[in-house]
């Protein structure tokens, strides 16, 4: 090797160390202000180790029955949504799978369903069709209206054309119907695509928050992130366009929005290591297609 | 022969639960569409709210603010756009020079990280670190004599630090692509070249960057699609109303006009012409995808 290559691979790693932990330092920062005492935080003492250790904020946080409330919406959320989308994924992707010979109006059904990713009605529209329908201020608002994944039964259909035909043709040699064939056949040997799109599927449905703001009408229905968007970013948007940027009552709830913020990722950081050895193979099997 | 005696009702029965949802949930909405050529009343309806024709796109034209929103939109989706493109490959040829595997996952791993935390999380972290008075880069920038600066509202910074934030988020997962084509690469390639006595700088630009191009021309060209998308979650989340001036865009100005000030006829006109726009742009891209990257979605 030469000096300049050493050179290189030498800058080349420090880059993209220092790249990769820019990455996490915002996060670190604030899991450590969550955990510092309130008046070393306010004073900006803290950086990337808390001053004065304490739970303190936690134990409030989690003491709060409105956050408490909002986390349970959103495990409803999560759950109920993870139950409907795959259902509906995995119902529409056999169907569409199959070859116009087989299924004849395969192409009109894919060009239909493959029309709603073009095109939508747009935000208004949308919002007045929810309301028509009576969603407004029910879970089923944050669920019905999202039930199609259309990308979703596009990746999955892709995975089982790439299954071996033989197998199916045997299994209908021996007499299953269609029902069969998809619930005993291709599920279970489409589990690494599966796996990918729900993992994908709950972190859509827990840092969903737009939803959350426009279909629900009062603050007890909000899930989650509407909730913590209404107490995060809204008050400290409002709070620091006013002119006392310094204003005390802001900084003294730094910890426990700091706090908020933090158990608002926690889920994600806690699924984040399944979740990634999955999706760098989805991901390349859904993208780099020959 | 046997084929054709298939039963095709089981595969109705399938898609039948699926196609209902799409027809109220996704063409419900292109119908309501309507109302941006009326004086949309919610109490009256769609059939009962009297037609006014272009009038609401007359109205949204003389409003003073929306050439400013929709060159915002451009200029924060265009540089979102370059931005996004151009990193990641940077990033992913870097990678790629990493020899050490454990290296290599390590910093992969921490930099798809911040693309799986929602808008609001990130939002609430910038809002704390950016803050102008207690928050931590403008401390370490007044280490070295700078003066705070306003970045989330200061019109100057705005876009800068949308644009910025927004790479901070995705840049790493959108190596992925381009690290999957890298390792598609046939090594055959590279030992030619070293044969022919190319170091590696030489092989990077003879053989790793024309082995990218096709992927690279593709999510290039699919880019196209979102021209109008300057980033709805980001921006609502980021902006206030002293840097609207900067940073508004079409979705957020469809929001405010719409839910926030009930203004439905001009919000489902201004969100009509994004789509037809967004739709055009995105029939193009798909079309150049399959005809030059032959690329298809299903």
């Amino acid at each position: 090797m030469t000096t300049g290559q050493k050179t290189f691979n030498w800058f080349n790693h420090v880059f993209l160390i220092a790249l990769s932990v820019l990455c996490i330092l915002p996060l670190i920062h604030v899991l450590a202000i969550s955990l510092s005492d309130k008046t070393a935080a306010s004073a900006g003492d803290v950086v990337l180790w808390p001053v004065h250790f304490t739970w303190q904020s936690y134990s409030y946080v989690l003491g709060k029955p409105e956050f408490m409330r909002a986390f349970w919406i959103t495990i409803e959320r999560v759950l109920l949504g993870i139950l409907v989308n795959m259902f509906l994924t995995i119902l529409l992707a056999y169907p569409l799978s199959k070859e116009a010979r087989v299924f004849k109006y395969r192409t009109a059904y894919a060009w239909y369903f493959v029309l709603t990713i073009l095109f939508s009605g747009g935000l208004i529209p949308t919002y007045m069709v929810v309301n028509q329908t009576h969603l407004i201020d029910s879970i089923w608002a944050l669920i019905i209206p999202g039930a199609v994944p259309v990308f979703n039964v596009i990746l999955l259909l892709n995975f089982f054309r790439g299954l071996p035909k033989e197998l199916e043709e045997a299994a209908f040699v021996d007499g299953a119907k269609q029902w069969t064939v998809l619930w005993r056949l291709f599920v279970p040997l489409s589990t690494p695509a599966l796996a990918t799109i729900s993992l994908f599927t709950i972190v859509g449905h827990w840092n969903s928050w737009f939803d959350g703001l426009i279909y629900m009408n009062k603050l007890e229905h909000y899930p989650l992130q509407s909730y913590l968007q209404t107490v995060i970013i809204k008050t400290d948007l409002a709070m620091q366009s006013s002119k006392d940027l310094n204003s005390l009552s802001q900084v003294s709830e730094r910890t426990s929005k700091a706090a908020q913020i933090f158990m608002g990722a926690l889920p994600i950081l806690i699924i984040y290591p399944f979740l990634q050895r999955f999706f760098v193979k989805g991901i390349v099997l859904g993208s780099v297609k020959e | 022969m046997n084929k054709n005696r298939i039963s095709q009702l089981p595969f109705h029965l399938m898609l039948l639960p699926g196609v209902f949802l799409v027809l109220v949930f996704s063409y419900g909405p292109m119908f309501g569409i309507i109302m941006s050529f009326e004086q949309y009343i919610p109490a009256k309806g769609f059939t009962g709210s009297e037609w006014i024709g272009l009038d609401n796109f007359r109205y949204v034209l003389d409003m003073p603010d929306t050439f400013t929103v929709l060159w915002n939109t451009m200029y924060i989706a265009m540089m979102k756009i370059v931005a996004g493109l151009v990193f990641p490959i940077l990033i992913a040829l870097l990678l790629n020079e990493v020899r050490k595997n454990v290296v290599k996952r390590t910093i992969q791993t921490l930099i798809y990280l911040p693309h799986f935390l929602s808008w609001i999380i990130l939002g609430g972290i910038l809002i704390d670190v950016l803050s102008p008075s207690s928050g931590i880069v403008n401390h370490f920038l007044g280490i070295f004599g700078v003066k705070p600066i306003y970045f989330l509202g200061n019109n100057h910074w705005f876009p800068f630090t949308i644009v910025i934030s927004d790479l901070w988020k995705e840049f790493g997962f959108a190596t992925i692509v381009y690290l999957a084509a890298l390792t598609s690469i046939n090594p055959v390639l590279y030992e030619a070249a070293i044969v022919d006595g190319a170091n590696r700088w030489r092989q990077t630009l003879h053989v790793t960057l024309p082995g990218m191009t096709p992927i690279i021309v593709l999510l290039l060209t699919l880019s196209l699609g979102n021209v109008l998308n300057a980033g709805f979650d980001q921006i609502f989340n980021l902006y206030s109303p002293q840097v609207y001036e900067s940073g508004d865009i079409i979705d957020t100005m469809v929001y405010r006009l719409g839910l926030v000030d009930a203004q439905f006829g001009p919000a489902a006109a201004v969100g009509l012409f994004k789509s037809v726009v967004s739709f055009v742009f995105i029939s193009v891209s798909y079309l150049l995808a399959y005809r030059f990257a032959n690329y298809r979605i299903f």
